[in-house]
Parts: C-alpha cells; structure tokens; sequence
C-alpha cells in the first residue's frame, strides 16, 4: 500500500512543469469564465438597476471629461496641450483602466474577504484563487467607462492633425492594450498588499484611478519628481503618456528617446512578475480569521 | 437627545475602528490632492483669477475639498448601502419597531461617522497640503468657526439626500445603480471636479443653486471670505438651511409612504 502512494507521489512531477502551469492557467481562465456567466446572469436579474449602472458608469467618464471640457472654455492651451490633444491622453488611459477594471477591478474586495472570513471558501474551490478573487462580483457595467474612453479617444483621433506611419498607427491599440496589462498587474500588486495591510483597498485605488486622473492630463504640469516616479518606480507613464506623446510627435519632458514608446507591452510583462511573486507571497502568508 | 447622541458616539466609535482603512483613505487623498493640485497650478497660471480665485485660494480649494470629501461622502461609503441592505433583508422591520425616529436615528450615526472622518481623513491631507503649496487658509477664529457651522450644515443636506436614496430601495429591489449615478451627480455638482464658480453662464447659476453646492462649494466659500459680512454669511447659511430644510422634509414623506408599504413576515 505504502508502496503504491510512494508510486503515485513520484509520478506526479513526471508530467513537464510547463505542461502543467499551462493546465493550471488553463484551469484558471475556465474558472473565472465560469463565475464571470454566473455574474452576469445575476446582474441581469434587475435589469432596471443594471441599464441605469451601465449609463451611470459612461456618465462618470463622461463628466469628467466635461469637467476639462468648461477649463478649456476659459483657456486654449493646458500645459502646452490643447483640448483634442487632452482628449487623446484622456480617452486612452480611461479605456485602458476601463478594461483593466472590468477583468480585474473586484480583486479590491479581498481586503473584505480577509476581514470577514470568506477568503476560506475561495481557498478550498478547486479553482485558483486569483481567478476567483478577479471574478468576484463582476460588473459588465464597466463596459460603460470602456465605450466613453473609446468614444473621446475616436474623437480626439478624428480632430486631430496627426502624422501618421504604420508604426503610430499600430501604437494605439498596442497602447490601450498594454496600458489596461499594467493597470491590472497593479492591481493585482494592490491586493497582495492587503494580505499584509488589511482592508486598504483606497491605496489601490490611488495609483489606479489616482494615477489615470493624472495621466489624463500632460505630463507638462506635473513636478519632475514625480514624472520619475510613475516612469521608474510605478512605471503608470507606459499606460498612455510616452506612446501618446510619441504618437503627438512631442518630445518626452525626461528627455527619453522616442523607441521607449514601443516599451509598453514588455513594461506591462515586467510590472506582471513582482505583482505575481507577490501575489503568491500573500496568499502562502495568509491566516484565517477563524470563526 | 441622550439616545441619539449615544447613536451619534457609536457611529463614531465604529468608524474609528478602521484604522488601516482610515490611514488608506488619508493617503489616497492626499496623492489625489497632488495630481489635482497641480492641474490647478496649470489652469491658474494660464488665467489667474478664474471663477474669483487666485491661485494660492484654488489650491486652497483643492486640499479643503479632499479633507471634506469623506466626511461628505461624496464619493459614496455612506449609510444608504446599509439602509437598502437591511430592507432587502427584512431588518429594516427592526429599525421601524424601535422607539426611536428612523430619520433622526440614521442621522445621528451619520453625523458620528462623518465627525470621525472629518478628524481622521480630514486633517492629514490639508497639513500636507499646506505643507507643500502655499495656501489661502484664514487667521481669523471667526471665519473658521462659521466655516464649520457650513460644513455641519453640508453634512445634513448631504444626509437628507442620502436618506431619500436609501429610501429608494423599498421600491427598487437593488440599490447599486441609483448608488453610481448618485455618486455622479454628487462629485461634479458639488464643486470636487472643478469649483462651480468656474462653471459658464446660466448653467453655472443653476449648478450653484442646486443642494450639492450646499455640500461643499458654500464651505468653501465660507473659509475662503467670499460671503463678507453677517449679510452676506447669513445668506450662505440661509441657503444651506433652505435645502436641508426642505430636503429633510422629503425625506420624512417618503418615508411615512415607504413604512406604510413594509409587509413584515413572521417565523
């Protein structure tokens, strides 16, 4: 007997590693793609609540952006940029965080499910737990702030007078790609930390949504310092400012070659693995609050 | 009164509790009092004086509105999630059942937890703020004591609406997207995006006599002497008054329709 589970415990790792982190993201995806239906049938039972959450969540963006709209009524240029050149910055980070939002915005919530306990029953589901976590009350109203983004970024590339190579044409989506890549991989850094610090979900939200109200703006008015720090450190200027600015033709105020606007997709992949590490770090360092 | 100022210190009390929580939100405010802050530097820079501010009383504007932004709940984290879960439970049959007024109840919590919130997230960002832009905060005692008498004002023209809109749920099963389209309407007519003093026209005129202005465009008017003199206070006072008023007094109509509506089951 003993025999036969010493046999079976040596022929697991006979199957490649990579093979299995493949079943394993696999698994993943099929689980969040589960619970992710399950949401939306949920939602779809007050559909009142959800058309008015859908319209609710384009207007946030939507007022926003009238917001910038009443400053240009008083002034042509904000920092050397003009309105349509705003609304390029605006409308790419705003889709970006939208997509990034609507596949991982709810990994928030696990400083709630630290709190209270229910952390336990995701833990023990034969689905990896990041799926779960990313899945958790998924809200297709995101879709809102997605279509608004997209909406201001169709018309800033309407009016604006741009010079076009193949190169800025394939940066655009590149950019609302990457960009959504790396708000994600912040937040799943985000919620690492709330293994750590308890229900802190505000500072997520800081370098998130803090950090798109920022980049909707040129980075020209803001100090130096902290164009450093959302290059280097939390490298938020990937997600739309250097690719925009390049697609704009102006020169990056740090004085970065035009090339680094191509980075975004292998900074999103850099930022992915030290929020993984530490994702897991969290998880193996979790301790139920017990009953 | 003892109760609902007993109500009032539990409310705070529970607020309290949340110290990572609170230590979050004080740095979330405070990186958003930055990124605003320098946008208004720009703006300023290239009209001073716009909506009858100079720069050193906009970036005022910035660090007193992220202090009050909580306190306000103005971007949601209020009581009127509580209030819609416990009718679509069935607590709320235990709140009606209580020899206590419904309205008076929730509003004394709230005021507790917006105490709390105006101590714990309010005060950091503006240190910070003044620490590290110079700003228009007033030396008079006076002017800062009628600020204060505005902001509790704002508190409860901020609670009445709420009020109504967790009332909504004896009608409305689920809460969530009143909830959004609240919080909408509550961060750009309050004055958060941008002060409604810089809003255009007749659609500025109508913004500054909506209820929201009440919430955090008067107070801060009020700390900044845009309302000089007992004329001009008074008036300031007088139209948060007016809506706080008239706003609480939907709100016990509403209720009276909505406890005449409640079915309680027995089990």
């Amino acid at each position: 007997m003993a025999a036969a589970v010493t046999a079976t415990v040596v022929a697991a790792p006979a199957v490649p590693a990579a093979e299995r982190r493949r079943g394993r993201v696999r698994e993943g995806l099929r689980g969040y793609g589960l619970i992710v239906a399950m949401w939306i049938r949920s939602t779809m039972t007050y559909r009142t609540s959800f058309a008015l959450s859908v319209f609710g969540n384009a207007t946030i963006t939507f007022l926003d952006f009238l917001a910038i709209y009443i400053m240009f009524s008083h002034v042509d240029v904000l920092g050397g940029f003009t309105l349509p050149e705003i609304a390029l910055l605006y409308g790419s980070c705003s889709a970006s965080l939208g997509l990034a939002d609507l596949l991982m915005g709810n990994t928030d919530r696990i400083g709630v499910r630290i709190r209270d306990g229910s952390l336990d029953t995701m833990l023990v589901r034969p689905v990896p737990v990041l799926a779960q976590v990313a899945a958790d009350r998924f809200a297709l109203r995101r879709l809102g702030r997605v279509g608004q983004g997209l909406g201001v970024l169709g018309w800033a590339l309407w009016t604006l007078d741009v010079d076009w190579t193949a190169g800025k044409v394939l940066l655009v989506p590149v950019m609302i790609v990457a960009g959504a890549a790396i708000f994600a991989a912040v937040m799943v850094a985000g919620a690492a930390f709330q293994f750590l610090a308890g229900d802190a979900a505000e500072v997520q939200n800081s370098f998130t949504y803090g950090g798109c109200t920022m980049l909707q703006y040129p980075p020209t008015i803001f100090a130096k310092d902290l164009l450093r720090g959302v290059t280097f450190v939390v490298p938020l200027a990937f997600v739309n400012w250097l690719p925009a600015l390049y697609v704009l033709g102006r020169p990056d105020p740090l004085g970065l070659p035009g090339w680094v606007a191509y980075l975004s997709p292998l900074v999103a992949f850099a930022v992915f693995l030290p929020a993984s590490l530490a994702w897991r770090a969290g998880v193996r360092s979790y301790r139920s609050t017990g009953s | 009164m003892r109760l609902y100022l007993a109500v009032a210190a539990g409310g705070f009390r529970r607020y309290a509790t949340y110290g990572t929580a609170t230590a979050a939100g004080v740095f979330t405010n405070t990186v958003f009092g930055f990124i605003v802050a320098y946008t208004y530097i720009a703006l300023w820079e290239e009209r001073p004086g716009l909506g009858g501010y100079d720069q050193a009383q906009a970036l005022t504007f910035v660090w007193v509105s992220q202090s009050l932004l909580a306190a306000g709940a103005l971007i949601g984290g209020g009581f009127q999630e509580e209030i819609q879960e416990r009718v679509r439970t069935g607590d709320i049959a235990v709140d009606l059942y209580r020899p206590a007024d419904l309205q008076m109840w929730w509003l004394a919590a709230d005021m507790g937890r917006a105490a709390f919130q105006l101590l714990g997230r309010g005060l950091v960002p503006l240190v910070a703020g003044a620490l590290a832009f110079p700003l228009a905060l007033p030396v008079d005692p006076l002017r800062w004591l009628l600020f204060l008498v505005s902001v509790t004002l704002g508190l409860v023209v901020s609670f009445a609406v709420r009020y109504l809109l967790g009332l909504l749920a004896f009608w409305l099963m689920d809460g969530s997207g009143i909830n959004m389209m609240a919080t909408v309407v509550s961060i750009f007519f309050s004055g958060m995006l941008l002060p409604l003093t810089v809003f255009p026209g007749g659609f500025g005129e109508f913004v500054r006599a909506l209820p929201w202005a009440a919430m955090l465009q008067v107070p801060m008017d009020v700390l900044l002497g845009k309302h000089a003199g007992a004329g001009g206070a008074a008036r300031a006072l007088g139209f948060q008054a007016g809506w706080a008023l008239v706003l609480l007094g939907a709100g016990r109509l509403l209720q009276s329709a909505a406890t005449r509506k409640v079915v309680v089951q027995g089990g």
